[in-house]
């Protein structure tokens, strides 16, 4: 039966499809902006940050009149759950792609500390993160959403990796620590923006099978 | 207070999220593959289902589904139909209620119903509580007192009825009278209260009441409510069934029920997707 | 594209055409259906303000309290009508007593404990019954028929002309329990039970009653919803409980006001005494069962026909007639006030 609850819900599906879409977008122009030197690219992603902050509070306020009217239960309830989380945990990200771009303004000031060879990897592995966090997302797909969800560990060792090598530039000279500090946050940055995606995916493994994977291991098994 | 009330009911419904009989909760009800007929036709296949003792269950399902046949078989009012017939066991303390040596006017003053349409006798406010009193045999006014005003206490009626005992019952508006309805019930003693739809004739406050009501009988007795208002079943119910075409689909503790389904077919009603 | 009005108006029924929406014809026709419908209910009140005016008008002058207290003088030509009035009231009690009761529990029987469905639907329900079930479904297919055939009996029995009663009374009553009773109880030769009597024409006026009283009965039971029955029987009450404290009392005004009406409606039976017990003219009141009776109807006939001066008898005629008359309206004034009594207190005295 087609329920116009159903055009609601595919509504608010849109809608966030489309703050990803702008917060993925953000994220690609973050790291153009970064390796390529670019300010002007780095000011255009700041500029547009301000349209994602409406995006959230659009689907929040869609979201909220949802639950009011429709009262949703069971899957429809999840999902609605899980646009609530997923919301600003896409919002987040951006802040996070914004902030990327802030420091590569301030590095682009400077000459280059050095090749960057770890930090792109990890922006890639980042970026891919999120796109695919989305993707399952939006196909319901919980074993994709679990191998993202694998992946974080990857992340963090490369943040690890790329941190060692920023310090060691560190205690070489005295007059590259701000570049390699700013280049530790942007590594920093990185490793976050694949942190919401697996906040992303933990609630699609919700969404799909009612489970609650978040946390496991730390407070035992929730209902 | 009330919300104290509250957050302890909703652990102690926690408790029993998986199946009763690891609950540690005793069943108050037990059915054991139970079949119902009407003449030739069957609306009840092989139910089992275990009732925990001082919770509500609600049933729900789409109209038909036999849920309302099943709250009457709990206090055999489809006896009076003819051509009805059981198969099968429902026990309450491990007694089965349709062994042939069953009292079954003595059955229903355990096990008390309320309708779907508040039905107060043309009589007095007094004497409909007295009623089944007086069928039993009490004439000691002091004794009848006593009970008619717990009763209407514990129907949260007290109050508005205090001082119009002896007016009629149809004075008074829907949803008292079917609070009415719930004391009349109480009077007789029963452990077990059955509700067919009991506030679907009620406008929203009245319901409110009704459904406060409910929640707050629940500390003494056991409630099997049936209706077709899915949030009222989330907001009363400690456990919910899930019932089509005469088959238990799906029972379980009420937020699992509400949240994550185990069954398509529960999931698809209670999210209204039904064709 | 344009929409060629006449196209699309020719759709409609001519009557919805836009040249037939003046009121005209048809509202012609809605007045005279008025007119004509109004006429008739005007007609029958009007013959029945003429007759009830004229006797009314005739039979007033006549009313005395010698004519109520008095017994007939005079070869029926004066006096009064004491006996009669003394022998339809003693009748009507007599026959209320015989018919009520007997009416009230045939319907409580038929509505209450005989099955809702038709013995064809009872009997396919008993075909389609497993073994074990024959024998419960058996005994409701029977109380089925048993009520089908008691319900066209009570029908045929109000359909029967009231002379026919008159002469069943006569048959049954007289020649075959009063003489059995006489044969039995008396010696020989001696008549006792065996002519008519006030008993005899009470009991065959309350045959003829009967089926208005069951059938307002049942009416009045009807009435009473199900969701009582419901209710009471979920408070652990057994059925004859459930009828004696909640659907009786329910349906008492209307069983009242059915009996009232039957018994006035009965009074006014003069066919059924005529052969039974009626007496053309007593001098004594009747004290026993086994007495003959003077009554209204009965000496109104008596009067119209069998005075040997007619002419002399009119205003007594009238006078006897009012006094009938009176005696059914007040009957039935009863059985409304009591109707409207009872249902005021149900809904909110108690």
């Amino acid at each position: 039966m087609n329920r116009h609850f159903d055009r609601d819900i595919e509504q608010l599906k849109e809608l966030l499809l489309r703050m990803g879409a702008m917060v993925e977008d953000s994220i690609n122009q973050s790291i153009r902006a970064l390796l390529e030197r670019d300010t002007a690219i780095a000011e255009q992603v700041i500029a547009a940050d301000s349209d994602i902050d409406r995006m959230e509070l659009e689907i929040d306020q869609h979201t909220i009149e949802l639950i009011a009217k429709m009262q949703p239960a069971a899957v429809d309830l999840r999902f609605v759950a899980t646009a609530m989380k997923i919301n600003p945990e896409l919002e987040r990200i951006a802040d996070l792609a914004q902030d990327v771009c802030e420091r590569a303004i301030e590095l682009n000031r400077e000459a280059q500390l050095k090749p960057l060879i770890d930090i792109p990897r990890l922006a890639r592995a980042a970026q891919e993160m999120v796109r695919q966090s989305l993707d399952a997302f939006v196909r319901g797909d919980a074993a994709l959403a679990r191998a993202v969800i694998a992946r974080d560990d990857e992340v963090d060792q490369m943040t690890e990796d790329s941190f060692r090598e920023l310090l060691t530039y560190m205690l070489e000279d005295s007059a590259y620590i701000s570049r390699a500090i700013r280049l530790t946050f942007v590594g920093k940055y990185f490793e976050r923006i694949a942190d919401g995606a697996t906040n992303i995916c933990e609630m699609v493994v919700y969404l799909v099978e009612g489970k609650v994977i978040k946390h496991a291991g730390n407070v035992g098994e929730v209902r | 207070m009330a919300t104290m009330e509250f957050v302890q009911g909703t652990r102690a419904a926690a408790g029993s999220a998986q199946p009763a009989v690891s609950s540690g909760v005793r069943p108050k009800i037990d059915v054991k593959k139970f079949n119902f007929f009407y003449g030739s036709a069957q609306v009840l296949y092989e139910v089992d289902l275990e009732l925990p003792e001082k919770q509500v269950t609600a049933l729900i399902g789409p109209s038909g589904c036999g849920k309302s046949t099943f709250l009457r078989s709990i206090n055999r009012m489809n006896d009076t139909i003819p051509g009805a017939r059981a198969e099968g066991t429902i026990s309450i303390d491990g007694r089965d209620l349709y062994a042939p040596d069953v009292d079954v006017v003595a059955l229903r003053r355990r096990v008390g119903m309320v309708f779907q349409k508040s039905n107060p006798f043309p009589k007095t406010i007094f004497e409909n509580v007295a009623y089944g009193l007086r069928i039993g045999g009490i004439k000691d006014k002091r004794v009848l007192d006593e009970i008619v005003e717990q009763s209407l206490r514990r129907a949260a009626l007290w109050d508005e009825a205090k001082d119009r005992l002896g007016a009629s019952a149809l004075a008074l508006s829907g949803g008292q009278q079917q609070r009415l309805c719930i004391a009349r019930a109480l009077a007789v003693g029963p452990e077990i209260l059955l509700m067919d739809e009991p506030a679907s004739a009620l406008d929203p406050i009245a319901t409110q009441k009704i459904e406060e009501l409910i929640y707050e009988l629940k500390d003494n007795f056991t409630i099997v409510i049936v209706t077709h208002n899915m949030q009222q079943a989330a907001r009363v119910s400690n456990r919910t069934a899930f019932f089509m075409l005469g088959k238990l689909v799906e029972v379980g503790d009420t937020n699992a029920i509400f949240m994550t389904p185990k069954e398509k077919l529960t999931e698809d009603y209670i999210t209204g997707r039904f064709g | 594209m344009s929409v060629d009005p006449d196209t699309t108006l020719r759709a409609y029924p001519p009557r919805m055409q836009p040249s037939a929406m003046s009121k005209r014809p048809r509202q012609i026709r809605e007045v005279v259906s008025v007119g004509l419908l109004g006429f008739s209910a005007f007609l029958i009140i009007a013959i029945l303000a003429v007759i009830l005016g004229n006797i009314a008008y005739a039979g007033i002058g006549q009313i005395s309290w010698e004519f109520l207290t008095k017994s007939p003088e005079a070869g029926l030509t004066e006096g009064g009508i004491f006996p009669a009035i003394f022998g339809t009231v003693s009748l009507v009690i007599l026959m209320t007593i015989a018919a009520v009761p007997f009416g009230v529990a045939t319907a409580v029987y038929l509505h209450e404990y005989t099955p809702a469905e038709s013995p064809s639907v009872a009997w396919r329900r008993y075909q389609s019954a497993r073994v074990g079930e024959k024998g419960k479904l058996l005994r409701h297919f029977l109380s089925a028929v048993l009520a089908t055939i008691t319900r066209s009996a009570v029908a045929n029995l109000a359909g029967v002309p009231s002379i026919v009663f008159g002469l069943f009374g006569l048959g049954f009553f007289i020649q075959f329990v009063g003489r059995g009773l006489d044969r039995a109880t008396q010696a020989p030769g001696e008549i006792h039970w065996g002519q008519g009597n006030i008993l005899w024409a009470a009991l065959t006026l309350a045959l003829l009653t009967l089926p208005t009283v069951i059938v307002a009965t049942e009416e009045a039971l009807r009435t009473i919803p199900s969701d009582l029955r419901a209710a009471s029987i979920a408070l652990g009450a057994t059925r004859w409980e459930t009828i004696r404290r909640i659907v009786l009392p329910g349906a008492l005004p209307g069983i009242l006001t059915g009996a009232i009406l039957a018994v006035s409606r009965g009074a006014g039976e003069v066919a059924p005494i005529l052969f039974t017990g009626a007496a053309y003219y007593l001098p004594y009141l009747p004290k026993r069962l086994t007495d003959q009776f003077m009554e209204l109807g009965y000496h109104v006939l008596i009067l119209s026909t069998q005075s040997p001066d007619v002419e002399a008898t009119k205003p007594l005629l009238y006078g006897t007639v009012f006094v009938l008359l009176a005696l059914t309206f007040l009957l039935n004034l009863a059985g409304v006030l009591i109707r409207s009594r009872t249902r005021s207190k149900m809904r909110v005295g108690g």
